[in-house]
């Protein structure tokens, strides 16, 4: 159709240039366009943090941006955060801990919390629910998401100061 | 390492068997977003179906043109009730013996309610359709509220009357006006009333249990796939009951059921919002009929909310009695059920009202009375168990809320009323007065336990105290103590008595050994976050001594799995949960035999030890599962067929009635209406633990969804039959904010009945955590003279009592 669009945009360290019409939600190139299907759908309002990833080094909801908007930009979902062979803390803890049930809104909620914890390496408890407030879960409670998060947080620190 | 140096703890630690907390084998692929829902399910030509909705909740249908519609690129097909009529598919039955409209026919009922179904190339072509379509509605009488329903000239289903406008018999006998679906009854009425009417003392109460929504985070959908040349259908789909769905299409399309593939893909949440039949299945099966495509749609999150599967929406009028110290002597509960449009509950059969009849909950109360009205509205059909088995969570909340106004009407502690009231543990198996065998139980310890924990005595002190600071105006915050007790029915259940549309409510399981001492386990469940392939694995590890690791659970595609029917209602563990261990044992029936062979002594010779048959009196002679599983297969042994698999099918003699002892304190702000948990304690009895780390997880989970639908969740209209809260702005999901950590215990009073003991645990945490929650928002103005006040209780509701009871000045 005419009224499509030339966009380029970084996925996962990877670029993706493709036609579509502005209109088109991110999360719908994401999953529709580019099989990207770690991101998911729970609202496409904002309110549910199940389509969560990383643009330019801010947490976004993918169903609130228009594919014209990310035109340019770097994306990280959940298949670039860590797979088989390099496994983000995150990604254990939340296994660990027993941070997640069905599973739908975890790839969201993993992908805020890596950026809640580059913003804040150290959080407590309630800086963590504050900054986890924007992903729903109805799954678990939060108490083993909390949980997962501080132990991801302990372990990274941990490596940090090995590291240093 | 060599078998023999392994101790038994070690040989039991390695099995990853019942009781441990193994870590679940689900959470790799979901954290790494390898999950496979089926929005994620992507078909070659695959087309996107959407429906057209009616903005009206009461409205007669003129005209529906599609014309604009089938000019709009990408739109390949517009059905309506026309195009279905000839099939026979413009109506479809409900779970509930009723029958609900696919695409409106000629009228709409509801808001929301599905008019016609778009089909286009992608989502935003079906959109650009839907707008396109034009419908012109003559608006019609809105009735919002069953009692004006009940009394109104309008009959809003011209199929409850005859020619002369008179009310037909429905599905559960006679209708006593045109609007009333039917009346269910349950225990003596006459003897109930005498009891109530010549009591010393009698407490009444009405409270309403407000509609709300299941709202798991993955909405409903499917994909369905006609493949003509084959005949054969597929359809994966948001599916809780996949052999139900199956049977259901087969009966409505007339395909036959082997030609039917019916698969639950990753599920994310049910919470019974995914256990009933909708249109878009109907109209995504047809779709992909007429156009040889796959058909995929998804409900959006106002859809989800507006238009599948309410929760609730139930009026009770309560009476109970007592003696003046406190004994309860009846107990009457009167039902008003607003059950929307179509009466589309996902019960059993022969219980249009659930299970409300265990609402004399786990007291000792000899004579009760239960009556229930279903009534037509103009509001969405539904009336879905949401974390709940069919309706207990409503029977917990009255008897709970009766209790709390009964122990105001006598000035006792209500901590103690229930004390003075429990079943005692060597009543069971009890029957109650409205008709339940209840199969164990111990509450008194239980309940001891709790108010040991919180220090009850300490926590009623501070109150008296807060009381005593606020009058002389020392603080404007008040502390209340939410108390609940609950006995919780599932495992649906004895086939002798349950049924969905004629079909039993048993379950399965089958289970095939592989030589090297493997196994695959299928169960005619689905797990939609419970950790089914953890769990069921740790009660086969137990059961036949492979490790958990080295056996695969699978569930939910029906040209694999045996007949089930379903996960919902807590009934997997109790139920499926059965036809597993039972599973299990057959294998280890012929696993001693094989033994018995391989050792050479007599079959009564060798016994099982976790992981291996010994000769009895010389365990240095074994035979381990793993080289019975090879010898299974590669020996011919007299009188033994070769393999070694396994097939249950478990009809449960009874249900299995978890319980559990909860108790919430909180803070409330008189001047904002905002409340504080301050602490929440939740003691579950749910039998034998197969995981105690998952069964902490389901409490946590549980407790969340009571908070949300006890402090503010709740699906509004307003009187034009509006949708008020069909968002998650206005509808409200708790968040890591709002939500306090939870204190987690347990007692342990196994089933008698159920081959490990173990009784199922999803639902309690709901079932018991809403009454918890309001009861501290009440109690805290028990002092004031409230005596009870309808959930939600949210932050303006909670400022309006505070208001009406004079607090503010
Ligand atoms: S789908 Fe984007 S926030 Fe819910
Ligand atoms: S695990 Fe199900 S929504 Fe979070």
């Amino acid at each position: 159709m005419s009224s499509k669009k030339h966009y380029s945009i970084t996925v996962n360290g990877k670029q993706e240039e493709f036609l579509a019409e502005p209109r088109e939600l991110l999360i719908y190139t994401l999953r529709e366009r580019l099989n990207i299907t770690g991101p998911h759908i729970g609202c496409e309002t904002s309110h549910c943090g199940a389509c969560t990833v990383t643009i330019d080094g801010k947490s976004v909801k993918a169903c609130t941006m228009f594919v014209a908007q990310a035109d340019g930009k770097y994306v990280t979902t959940i298949e670039g955060i860590g797979g088989l062979d390099d496994l983000h803390p995150l990604q254990n803890a939340f296994k660990e801990h027993h941070g997640l049930q069905c599973g739908y809104c975890t790839p969201g909620m993993i992908t805020r919390a890596t950026k809640l914890l580059e913003e804040n390496p150290n959080p407590t408890e309630e800086e963590i629910r504050f900054g986890m407030a924007g992903n729903i879960c109805r799954c678990t409670g939060y108490q083993n998401i909390v949980k997962s998060i501080q132990a991801a947080a302990a372990e990274m620190n941990a490596a940090k100061e090995a590291a240093e | 390492m060599k078998d023999e140096v392994i101790t038994r703890e070690e040989r039991v630690a390695n099995l990853k068997g019942m009781g441990c907390s193994r870590k679940r084998v689900e959470d790799a692929r979901f954290t790494q977003g390898k999950g496979n829902y089926v929005d994620d399910i992507k078909l070659d030509g695959m087309l996107f179906g959407d429906f057209v909705r009616s903005p009206y909740a009461h409205a007669k249908i003129t005209n529906i043109d599609t014309a604009a519609a089938l000019e709009v690129p990408g739109v390949l097909a517009v059905l309506t009730a026309k195009d279905l009529e000839p099939l026979g598919l413009h109506w479809m039955p409900t779970l509930a013996g009723d029958k609900q409209m696919v695409l409106a026919d000629g009228k709409v009922l509801f808001q929301g309610q599905e008019v016609a179904f778009v089909v286009a190339e992608d989502r935003y072509a079906a959109a650009d359709g839907i707008e396109a379509v034009e419908v012109e509605y003559e608006e019609l009488e809105v009735l919002i509220d069953p009692f004006k329903s009940m009394q109104s000239d309008v009959v809003l289903r011209e199929d409850t009357v005859d020619e002369n406008g008179k009310p037909m018999d429905g599905a559960h006998g006679p209708r006593t006006h045109h609007n009333h679906i039917f009346t269910w009854e349950a225990g003596d009425k006459d003897p109930t009333f005498e009891v109530i009417d010549s009591a010393e003392v009698v407490a009444e109460e009405t409270m309403y249990y407000h509609r709300t929504h299941p709202c798991p985070l993955e909405t409903c959908g499917c994909v369905a796939s006609m493949d003509k040349v084959n005949g054969k259908l597929t359809l994966w789909g948001t599916f809780q009951a996949p052999h139900a769905i199956r049977t259901v299409v087969s009966l409505i399309s007339g395909i036959e059921e082997h030609n039917i593939r019916v698969i639950s893909p990753d599920i994310g949440g049910g919470f019974g919002n995914k256990v009933g039949a909708y249109p878009g299945y109907v109209c995504s099966v047809v779709a992909s009929i007429v156009t040889g495509k796959p058909v995929k749609w998804i409900e959006d999150r106002m859809d989800n909310l507006m238009t599948t599967a309410f929760a609730r929406d139930y009026w009770m009028k309560g009476r109970i009695s007592a003696t003046k110290d406190g004994k309860i002597t009846g107990l009457h509960c009167h039902v008003t059920a607003d059950h929307g449009g179509f009466d589309a509950c996902a019960d059993p059969t022969k219980f249009p009202a659930g299970f409300m009849n265990i609402c004399t909950g786990s007291y000792d109360i000899p004579t009760a009375y239960l009556e229930v009205d279903g009534v037509y509205t103009n509001k969405a059909p539904g009336g879905v168990s949401y974390r709940c088995s069919f309706r207990v969570t409503e029977a917990v909340y009255f008897i709970e809320r009766m209790i709390e106004v009964l122990a105001i009407e006598l000035n006792m502690d209500a901590a103690e009323l229930r004390r003075i009231n429990f079943i005692k543990k060597e009543q069971f198996p009890y029957t109650a007065a409205l008709g339940w065998e209840y199969d164990s139980g111990d509450y008194h310890t239980a309940w001891d336990k709790a108010l040991k924990a919180v220090d009850y005595e300490g926590l009623r002190a501070e109150q008296a105290q807060r009381i005593e600071d606020f009058k002389a105006g020392k603080t404007r915050s008040l502390m209340g103590i939410g108390l609940s007790f609950f006995t919780e029915i599932v495992g649906a259940g004895p086939v002798k008595n349950c049924d969905i549309l004629g079909l039993g409510m048993f379950d399965s399981c089958e289970i095939r050994i592989h030589p090297t001492g493997s196994a695959i386990a299928r169960l005619g469940t689905i797990s939609q976050g419970q950790g089914h392939a953890t769990t069921f694995a740790q009660i086969l590890a137990s059961e036949i001594g492979l490790p958990a690791d080295s056996i695969t659970i699978e569930e939910g595609d029906t040209d694999t799995a045996p007949y089930g029917l379903g996960t919902y209602g807590s009934r997997s563990t109790p139920v499926a949960g059965a036809a597993t261990a039972m599973a299990g044992r057959k294998i280890r029936a012929k696993a001693q035999m094989i033994a018995a062979y391989l050792l050479e002594v007599h079959d009564d010779d060798v016994e099982f030890d976790v992981d291996r048959f010994v000769v009895k009196g010389a365990p240095e002679r074994f035979k381990t599962m793993k080289e019975i599983a090879f010898a299974a297969y590669n020996q011919a042994i007299p009188g033994i067929e070769p393999g070694l698999e396994a097939v249950s099918y478990y009809d449960p003699p009874n249900m299995t009635y978890p319980f559990g002892a909860y108790v919430c304190v909180m803070d409330i702000d008189v001047d904002t209406g905002v409340t504080d948990i301050r602490r929440f304690y939740a003691l579950d009895d749910c039998g034998t633990r197969i995981n105690p780390m998952v069964i902490e997880g389901q409490v946590h989970g549980g407790l969340t969804e009571a908070l949300a639908v006890a402090l503010g969740q709740e699906i509004a209209y307003d009187e034009m039959g509006n949708v008020k809260t069909g968002t998650l702005m206005d509808f409200f999901l708790p968040t890591a904010w709002e939500v306090p950590n939870y204190e987690t215990d347990h007692t342990v009073t196994p089933s008698p009945h159920h081959p490990i003991g173990a009784k199922g645990v999803g639902e309690s945490p709901h079932v018991g955590g809403v009454p918890c929650f309001s009861n501290a928002v009440q109690d805290a103005f028990r002092a004031f003279g409230l005596r009870h006040t309808n959930m939600p209780h949210d932050h303006w509701r909670i400022w309006k009592t505070a208001n009406e009871l004079g607090l503010h000045g």
